[in-house]
């Protein structure tokens, strides 16, 4: 089922009302118009029929031009029925949301994108670290790694086999680190992210899964 | 999947970038997008008026007739539309269903007509939107209703091979179909009259004797009396043995609630017969005599608005239970006030509380017999209040009756209540089925599908070795098993079970699989083994081959069984589980090990083919169901390569 998207923006409403604080929030309607398509292709790399064929989706989506954060998890979290998909989306959603005003737009959409599919290596790696790290310093701790993990297995839900257990994501954290942070200082920065990617065949092999995606 | 979301499946998959950092394991090949059309406009053409659409709007649901392939029967290929001979003003919401997602059902619609053309489009009507099903259902129960009184108005005609009970009973419910059951019908309506008036005439005064002080005339006339008596209870009898019979249920026919009336109203007779004239039981057997009233209640039969009557005051009950319950609040309230501020006066009638139960109820249904009286100024204040707010108690409940009569006269409103009930749980399993049906379908597809990708994944290497034919074959049986977004769905959930290094499964393995390791107790292994036994851990049992192995380098005269060798290793406890699992499968696995036998220069050519090697402490432990084919050395393949480490 589609969802009517209910879009609170905060973000370039095109019109003001002069109402009350709750009234603004409840009826801005909003109305983002995108960039137009010649700066949209000449900012991704898409070509000019594909962002048509990405803006009709997400036209379709969300009518009035942005998702905020709760469409984003109920969207994504149509693909994994089995599990919760919440967490994990919301850590996409700050990913994606470049500029921290709690919604996306179609440019940050697409720019997310055009890194994800046809970005070099290089940049995917970047996209990626900047989703593992939580909270944007540069590091990514135990911690923060430990969240990322647990949505990751928070998707699979709960019938799964083998059987998931409560150390399951520690241990994969454990897993990562060991491979990840060379010089054991319990941080893994992004030098060492990307260098160790780059050594590792797998991951290097499965950054190209998805370049046929559009 | 619903919709529109089938449009965010790109980026779905993009995100999936995020999981291959973490993940040890190497992930599944994405399907392919073998000829990948440009999304391209069609028109439909449904009786003249030509709607267009995107190819892949209609293409979100594909168990219905325009997401199939059953389309192509309409296509005509002159004007190069697909042509629909079916009602233009239907379509539309037809259509904006698989624009929007969600079925609407327009006010001004024939409810049959809109049911014709959704079955006629393979959509099932219990998605229609919550905005518009209440109307649905409302009009849809109209009208079985009314097809229903049709059917009933039918039933006068005489089946032809009914027994002689069935008519019987037929005749019995309803003295329309024949002569006899309207005589029989008239018979039993006049005998319950007459009895009920003996009953009445019994007990008025006959004219006395000169010497005799003035009697009823059932003592004077004791013999004709009790001649009339037996003479309608033997009528009563016969016909209530008659139904009895002839009643094809006949427990829920002596649990119904005429035939107790019935049974009431014969049984003074006889139990008056059977005692005999003593004094003690004589009172009792006077008091039996009142049951005989209930015969007037026989005429409910013979009269509709009775029965009515009866229903309405049945389905009433919780409103009159609360009259009742607040009417005797008030009184006990009035009453015990009226008794404290009467104690004073001299020779009052108010005794006690439940004495003045009696002033208090007459004062407040305002018939004010005026045998109690008040006779303090406090009383006689009370008093007043307690009439006036006795009107407005009283007057709460009438309009409630009187709605709830003049509903049941024109719905019956019950019955449908509880078919609605059963309709709507029903509605609500099948959209939580088709909920879940994507869950489900990605199990079921893992079964299927896997086979597919490894023909899939043969097929290339393969291209030069297969004939034509196999290969068209081949191609025919992938496209047909499941749609590209659905495939590209699959992809993206098997990427996440190697993530995570889990499987999904459906319920019931979960629940076997948790109790089989709960009884094992398993010891915790520690981090470093983590990712050995958790590649251990991820034997497939349940799936047939993954196409993840590559042959080593060196060793290709057993290899080439290698990559469709299904190699697994059991950790020790849950090799029981194995058993279980496989068993479905295989007729897939045994198709895919004749497969096998070809001979293979894949090795070499296997471009697709990601390279694991998995370590094998322990020689691969084949399925207990004996994979006798395999004669390579399992000692061959001991590369301990772990994925990244």
């Amino acid at each position: 089922r589609t969802h009517f998207v209910r879009c609170f923006s905060v973000k370039q409403t095109s019109f003001r009302r002069p109402a009350l604080v709750e009234d603004e929030l409840e009826l801005s309607a909003v109305r983002h118009r995108p960039e137009g398509l010649e700066q949209l292709e000449a900012q991704t790399r898409f070509s000019r029929k594909e962002l048509q064929i990405l803006y009709r989706g997400f036209k379709n989506e969300c009518p009035s031009g942005v998702v905020n954060e709760e469409t984003f998890k109920d969207i994504y979290a149509q693909f994994f029925p089995q599990g919760d998909a919440s967490t994990y989306a919301h850590f996409l959603f700050n990913a994606f949301d470049t500029d921290h005003n709690g919604s996306v737009s179609f440019e940050d959409f697409v720019m997310g994108l055009s890194i994800l599919l046809r970005g070099t290596v290089q940049e995917k790696l970047i996209w990626a670290f900047n989703l593992y790290d939580i909270n944007k310093d540069g590091y990514i701790t135990k911690e923060e790694m430990l969240d990322i993990m647990k949505a990751i297995y928070d998707m699979m839900g709960k019938c799964t086999y083998p059987v998931l257990k409560e150390e399951t994501p520690r241990q994969h954290v454990e897993v990562f680190f060991q491979k990840m942070d060379k010089n054991k200082d319990g941080v893994v920065t992004i030098d060492e992210f990307i260098d160790c990617c780059q050594n590792d065949e797998n991951i290097m092999r499965s950054m190209h899964l998805f370049e046929n995606v559009l | 999947m619903a919709a529109g979301v089938a449009a965010w499946l790109p980026f779905a998959r993009a995100a999936a970038i995020g999981w291959m950092p973490v993940a040890n394991l190497p992930m599944p090949v994405a399907p392919t997008e073998k000829n990948k059309r440009q999304d391209e406009l069609i028109v439909l053409n449904v009786s003249g008026r030509r709607f267009q659409t995107w190819r892949n709007t209609l293409d979100r649901y594909p168990d219905t007739l325009l997401g199939s392939s059953e389309k192509e029967f309409f296509y005509n290929e002159d004007t190069k539309e697909y042509f629909f001979d079916r009602d233009p003003d239907v379509f539309r919401s037809v259509l904006n269903f698989y624009r929007t997602g969600k079925l609407h059902y327009p006010r001004y619609e024939c409810i049959s007509s809109y049911d014709e053309e959704l079955a006629f489009f393979g959509i099932v009507p219990e998605i229609i939107g919550d905005c518009c099903y209440e109307e649905y259902k409302d009009r849809k129960r109209e009208n079985a209703e009314r097809l229903m009184d049709d059917q009933e108005d039918n039933k006068d005609a005489k089946l032809p091979n009914m027994t002689f009970r069935e008519t019987m009973w037929r005749a019995f419910e309803n003295p329309h179909t024949s002569t006899m059951a309207l005589v029989f019908y008239y018979v039993t309506g006049f005998f319950i009259a007459v009895s009920v008036i003996t009953n009445v005439v019994e007990t008025v005064p006959c004219g006395s004797a000169p010497n005799m002080k003035e009697v009823p005339c059932g003592e004077r006339y004791t013999v004709a009396f009790f001649c009339m008596d037996t003479a309608c209870v033997m009528i009563f009898t016969v016909e209530y043995l008659m139904r009895l019979f002839a009643a094809p249920n006949r427990y829920r026919f002596m649990r119904s609630v005429m035939s107790i009336i019935d049974v009431v109203a014969i049984l003074p007779y006889y139990i008056g017969l059977v005692m005999t004239d003593n004094e003690d039981v004589s009172g009792a057997f006077v008091t039996l005599r009142v049951f005989r009233v209930f015969r007037i209640f026989k005429f409910s039969r013979h009269s509709q608005g009775l029965r009515i009557l009866g229903y309405t005051l049945k389905s009433c009950a919780s409103e009159l239970g609360f009259l009742l319950f607040s009417l005797t609040m008030a009184i006990i309230i009035f009453a015990t006030v009226m008794f404290y501020a009467e104690k004073g006066s001299t020779s009052s009638k108010f005794t006690s509380i439940p004495a003045s139960f009696w002033y208090t109820i007459v004062t407040m249904t305002t018939l004010g017999y005026g045998d109690m009286v008040p006779k303090t100024i406090a009383g006689k204040i009370f008093g007043s209040i307690c009439s006036l707010s006795g009107v407005l108690v009283i007057a709460l409940p009438v309009p409630v009756i009187v709605s709830n009569f003049s509903r049941i006269y024109h719905q019956n409103q019950r019955a449908d209540k509880r078919r609605a009930q059963k309709v709507q749980k029903a509605r609500l399993a099948r959209i939580r089925l088709s909920k879940t049906g994507s869950s489900s379908a990605f199990l079921h597809s893992k079964r299927n599908g896997l086979f597919n990708e490894a023909l899939e994944l043969t097929q290339l290497p393969y291209k030069m070795n297969l004939s034509d034919q196999g290969s068209t074959e081949d191609e025919k049986r992938l496209s047909k098993s499941t749609s590209l977004i659905e495939s590209q769905h699959h992809h993206l959930l098997h990427c996440l079970e190697k993530t995570t290094n889990h499987e999904f499964v459906d319920e019931q393995y979960y629940q076997q699989s948790y109790l089989e390791a709960g009884l094992q107790n398993y010891p915790s292994r520690s981090p470093s083994l983590s990712s050995q036994d958790g590649v251990t851990g991820s034997c497939c049992t349940r799936r047939s081959k993954k196409q993840h192995h590559t042959p080593l380098p060196n060793a290709t005269a057993p290899a080439h069984m290698q990559p469709l060798k299904h190699t697994h290793t059991h950790p020790q406890g849950l090799q029981e589980l194995s058993t279980i699992h496989i068993q479905p499968l295989s007729t897939s696995r045994s198709s895919l090990n004749m497969r096998v036998d070809e001979p293979a220069p894949l090795n070499c050519q296997s471009s697709q083919i990601t390279t694991a090697i998995i370590s094998i402490p322990t020689p691969p432990v084949t399925t207990p169901e004996g994979d006798a084919h395999l004669p390579a050395a399992p000692t061959l393949q001991n590369v301990v390569k772990v994925s990244a480490l």
